[in-house]
């Protein structure tokens, strides 16, 4: 939370004069009835017209100074807050930039959306309500109380009395809803899931004619839940009468005690108004504050997440070496890699060499570590054991973005981004000429991809490139590592919605091209005609060789090779 | 659907509860009376100080033991008022909410395929959560708003004339005021709502691939986008919130106004003996009070309007064609002869897909559906599962079209595995026994044997009872599950999609063995991936295109040296 504080501290001006002037405004509220009280007093009772027009000219001098004091609480806050939301968006979207694939894997992405989004508009909403009225809803309930005891000690102390019983009346219930509330939520989640799961499941359901039993479940959900939401409503609906009667109660009190004070001569008529008045400003500011500190509660809470994610430190640190191409691109000496948490490696005792120019083959069973063996390459986790050197130098030596700038990954996932085709394709390299562009294209098989559309590299990509096929949006991210001219490219089991066809073509584009290409494969005929092929398992190198020495010596590999019908597969 | 027949269907589902609404009505006239005439009897209070010397305490004591006991009926007729709105709200919600799951279990696939999920699935929770806020709000205070507004002048009537005409006259200003702030802050909140959009969907690409956006070494540009739209929001959202902010110290300021103004007109009434000090608190309370009401109207009027639209969602739905109604005729002792004759489908009437499909498989055959994504292998499972209708054709089961026999004797004749692996979140038994809710265990654990899953149900921390969530188990283990449940059932017929991705290969085997077992002896359509099953299959047909270009053996396929030769060669010229 103490980072928070630094961003606080930008709008310091704004964060002490917004609940000031807050505060200023309700105490000309609590004027009022003061001045209503001498009008009727002085006014009235003494028959004094000009003093009654004094009067209603004091009052609309309050109302207007009241309205100029309100218009730059609002505007300091709206300003405060916003600008501290806007600050902590910024810096979090930035610092998330900063983070290795470790942090990111710990927080995960849902959890960031929701941090960078509802999170921090929650804490801007929460800030703003905090110095609009976390002072002044307090300063009127015990404004109005010392305004009572200066007209009458003894009306004082039934103010005394009634506001901690009122509160203790609001706590009370809300303590009890609070729960119940988390408890309707739950119980809507469930009715959400089970909604869900028959619309995803539907064919299943339906095969199985589980119809009427679906309904029947979800029934007896949505009794569960209406019943729950009674019940808290029920609770809930106290409130407002509980409150109304206490506060009114309290106020017969009051005016006998105020007629035993005038009888005595102590105070006037107008003060007992004017009594009456404030005790009824009670109620309207207290259950303000309750749906307040509600508010707030809430927002700390968000504010404590997003807290937490500023706290989070990078855990890699890069050198200051940059490109330098030597014969031998990559070895790894007995390289072993955990990932936090896990009890097994992901990867125990890699050893290999990689030439350049040479083409190297990923295999192996879905969890035996092939998508961690590429990912180390580019240096998005770091060996915790043995060495992985590039270029003859160590790969923690190199600059984050010359070790990124030599490495083209196509992702297992295949994904685009909003814009246009063209635009896609620059994020391999922003200068590229759409020369450079066609070409790779033309490697990734994605050439009539991109011809067959209107507006050819100009046509609009939707969000996640949800307009294009999975086969096409795995060639064009081909195409965008290419437009890289990367020295290794790393192809990890990007070929699976590609026809074999086409994925043919495309293996054959590829081998024609001079730079170091690393191909993840979970089939046989991804790997087969590789230099090498590294076969895993459970995260150990099982293998490495050809295909041909592969088929006589692995039997990890002599299993896949069995198991996918003699390395075809249609 | 228009907003007074979507009102019309709304006040229909009211009607079931008419009774609780007359209550909840009376006892909210009740409690406007009440919370109104109260502060009356406080002024009287407060006239029986007639002057410093002289206070009718007896007159007092009555008032006090009045006010007393009207504070206890408004406070009873209030709470009993809010519990019967709960009531209502959330009984018509629950009505609603039951009725569209109904409807969704009838509504053909055609409908639900063409829909998102999260669209359909925030129909039956957001949608109606929002009716039910607006059916509360509409009763607990649009009711008693406008009640309250009519009794209030009522009331201010009977004390004076010329003030309440005062307050009538300045109300409009009130509204003016909020009005020109609403429209102005309203054009800010529709430009930061826009911008917002913008920048949750480059949060959503940029952090939801940020992996992606690291690898091609994009950060700076990333944070660059989000920083110009960033700046953006800041200085339409501020706007937005400063001009909304100041509708209500405007609406005070117009408040304070009248406020004075009142004390000025009763004073000089109370001077001339037309009104008491009592009197003059009276009228002071509700000219404070007084602009409540409207202001609770009108969010109550934009929550009603929101409820509308989320509730014309909601009938859209439930007004949705359900499938066509199922034929009495059951299908029994089913052989497994299945017949598609002269098969025409397209989902869109303008792009035709299938085209003169016509297979015959005799009872206990295997037959293998091979071809390019797209050509129409898994339509053909939609149609023989019924979940879409053949448009020109016939599918005949031991020769019976399948449009003549009931839906569910026709699925309960299939069984289906299919690629896409579906678990719902539930004990492994509750997943396994779908077919068969009353399964005993030793029947689960035979199905589960010959369905190869018994050895990692077994190792599971609670065996049959350990719940399942979305990824407690791997793609392989999850397909082994999915065999169980047919296993389970003994359907002669069988319909299978084989995953194109492969799982990890000790399970890829069992999954084989346990395709193998379960095809044993039953008519099987197979979608193949794997060149094993192709190899066993007993006839191949080869689609391309929505059409059936090559059948045969694997054998005489490759003699062919067709396109089905080609497929398989490709393999190996690579």
């Amino acid at each position: 939370m103490n980072i928070l504080r630094s961003y606080v501290r930008k709008y310091k001006k704004e964060s002490i004069i917004a609940p000031a002037f807050k505060m200023l405004e309700a105490f000309f509220d609590l004027l009022v009835p003061l001045v209503v009280a001498d009008c009727i007093d002085v006014g009235i009772a003494g028959n004094d017209n000009s003093y009654i027009l004094r009067c209603f000219g004091i009052l609309l001098g309050l109302a207007a100074i009241g309205l100029a004091c309100s218009i730059i609480a609002q505007y300091f806050a709206a300003k405060s807050a916003v600008g501290l939301a806007c600050d902590l968006r910024q810096a979090m979207f930035d610092h998330i930039q900063t983070l290795s694939y470790t942090e990111l894997d710990e927080l995960g992405t849902d959890t960031l959306i929701t941090r960078l989004t509802s999170d921090i508009n929650e804490v801007q909403n929460g800030w703003n309500m905090a110095l609009r009225l976390l002072l002044r809803s307090p300063f009127i309930v015990f404004g109005s109380m010392i305004m009572a005891f200066t007209i009458d000690r003894r009306c004082g102390l039934i103010f005394a009395a009634v506001i901690p019983l009122l509160a203790a009346v609001i706590a009370l219930i809300m303590r009890t809803c609070i729960p119940m509330f988390q408890k309707v939520q739950e119980k809507l989640d469930v009715l959400l899931r089970r909604t869900r799961e028959n619309l995803t499941g539907v064919r299943v359901l339906r095969a199985f004619c589980k119809e009427q039993d679906e309904i029947d479940a979800f029934h007896a959900r949505n009794t569960a839940l209406t019943q729950m939401n009674e019940k808290t409503g029920r609770i809930n609906a106290l409130m407002n009468p509980l409150t109304y009667a206490i506060v009114n109660i309290a106020a017969i009190l009051l005016i006998r005690q105020g007629a035993v004070q005038v009888q005595l001569g102590i105070i006037q008529t107008g003060d007992v108004v004017a009594l009456y008045n404030y005790i009824a400003q009670i109620i309207v500011e207290l259950i303000k504050l309750a749906s307040l500190i509600v508010t707030i509660n809430r927002s700390l809470a968000c504010a404590r997440r997003v807290a937490d994610v500023l706290a989070v430190q990078p855990s890699m640190t890069f050198g200051k070496e940059t490109d330098d191409p030597q014969e031998t691109v990559l070895t790894f000496d007995h390289v072993s890699m955990t990932y936090p948490h896990a009890k097994e490696p992901a990867l125990n005792d890699l050893n290999f060499m990689v030439k350049q120019g040479q083409t190297i083959g990923i295999i192996g069973p879905t969890g035996s570590g092939k998508s961690t063996l590429v990912h180390l390459v580019d240096r998005f986790y770091d060996a915790d054991q043995g060495t992985i050197t590039m270029d003859g130098k160590n790969i923690r030596a190199y600059q984050r973005s010359s070790l990124r700038q030599m490495i083209g990954m196509v992702p297992q996932q295949a994904v685009l981004f909003k814009g246009t085709i063209r635009d896609n394709l620059k994020w391999g390299n922003e200068n590229a000429d759409d020369e450079t562009l066609w070409q790779a294209l033309s490697i990734a098989q994605a050439e009539d991809v991109v011809r067959r559309k209107a507006g050819g590299l100009n046509a609009e990509v939707e969000q996640e490139g949800r307009n294009f096929s999975g086969g096409q949006r795995q060639r064009l991210t081909i195409a965008r590592a290419l437009v890289r001219q990367p020295r290794i490219l790393i192809l990890d089991d990007s070929a699976s919605a590609l026809d074999y066809a086409t994925d043919a073509k495309l293996r054959r584009a590829l081998r024609q091209l001079p730079m170091t290409v690393f191909v993840v494969s979970q089939r046989i005929s991804g790997v087969r005609d590789t230099d090498q092929i590294i076969v895993l398992n459970d995260g150990e190198q099982v293998g490495l060789g050809t295909h041909e020495e592969l088929l006589k010596s692995c039997r990890v590999y002599q299993e896949i090779y069995a198991s996918q019908g003699k390395g075809a597969s249609v | 659907m228009t907003q007074k027949e979507t009102v019309r269907r709304i006040l229909q589902f009211i009607r079931v509860y008419r009774i609780q609404v007359v209550l909840s009505l009376i006892l909210a006239a009740v409690s406007v009376f009440l919370s109104l005439y109260i502060p009356i009897l406080f002024g009287d209070m407060i006239d029986c100080i007639v002057s410093p010397q002289h206070v009718n305490w007896s007159l007092m004591g009555i008032n006090g033991r009045r006010i007393f006991v009207l504070i206890i009926g408004y406070a009873v007729s209030t709470w009993t008022m809010n519990v019967i709105n709960n009531h209502i709200a959330y009984q018509v919600v629950k009505d609603m909410r039951d009725q569209v799951m109904e409807k969704i279990q009838c509504l053909p696939l055609s409908y639900l395929d063409q829909r998102e999920t999260g669209d359909l699935v925030q129909r039956v929770i957001g949608d109606i959560d929002q009716i039910s806020d607006g059916l509360l709000l509409g009763f607990t205070q649009l009711f008693t708003g406008v009640l309250t507004i009519f009794a209030t002048l009522v009331f201010m009537l009977v004390k004076s004339v010329l003030i309440t005409i005062f307050v009538v006259v300045c109300t409009p200003l009130s509204f003016a005021v909020a009005r020109f702030i609403a429209s102005r802050s309203y054009r800010m909140f529709r430009l930061q709502t826009q911008t917002r959009g913008r920048q949750t969907g480059l949060i959503d690409e940029m952090i939801g691939h940020q992996k992606v956006v690291q690898a091609f070494d994009h950060q700076d540009r990333a944070s660059a986008a989000f920083a110009s739209l960033n700046d953006e929001l800041h200085a339409y959202s501020w706007r937005a919130v400063f001009y909304s902010s100041l509708t209500n110290p405007c609406t005070r300021f117009v408040n304070g106004i009248i406020y004075a103004g009142v004390l000025v007109f009763g004073a000089r009434q109370i001077l001339a003996h037309a009104l008491t000090i009592g009197g003059l608190s009276v009228l002071l309370n509700y000219s404070n009070q007084y602009m409540k009401p409207f202001n609770d109207i009108s969010s109550v009027i934009s929550e009603l309007q929101n409820a509308l639209a989320c509730a014309a969602r909601v009938f859209e739905l439930l007004d949705a064609r359900p499938e066509s109604t199922d034929p009495a005729a059951e299908l029994s002792d089913v052989k497994g002869d299945i017949a598609v004759c002269d098969v025409n489908f397209s989902y869109d009437r303008n792009k035709p897909l299938l085209r003169h499909i016509n297979v015959h498989a005799n009872a206990g055959r295997k037959i293998a559906l091979v071809g390019p994504t797209g050509c129409g292998k898994t339509t053909l499972i939609n149609l023989l599962m019924r979940f879409y209708d053949v448009d020109a054709g016939s599918i005949r089961i031991d020769g019976m079209d399948i449009r003549d026999v009931s839906r569910a004797s026709l699925r309960r004749s299939f069984g289906m595995v299919l690629q896409e692996t579906w678990i719902r979140q539930g004990t492994v038994r509750e997943n396994i026994t779908l077919g068969k809710p009353d399964a005993a265990d030793e029947e689960i654990y035979a199905a589960a044997r010959a369905a190869h899953s018994y050895e990692f149900i077994r190792r599971l921390p609670d065996g049959l009872d350990t719940v399942l969530y979305a990824d407690s188990l791997s793609q392989g283990q999850k397909q082994l599950l999915c065999i169980t449940r047919v296993m389970l059932v003994h359907p002669p017929m069988l319909i299978l999609d084989e995953a194109t991705s492969s799982i990890d290969t000790r399970t890829e085997v069992l999954v084989q063995k346990a395709f193998d077992a379960l095809m044993k002896g039953r008519t099987a359509f197979v979608v193949a991936h794997r060149l094993s099953t192709i190899q066993n299959a007993d006839w191949i047909l080869v689609m391309k295109d929505g059409q059936i270009i090559e059948q045969g053996t694997h054998a005489s396929l490759l003699a062919e040296h067709g396109f089905y030769a080609q497929l398989y060669n490709s393999q190996f010229q690579a």
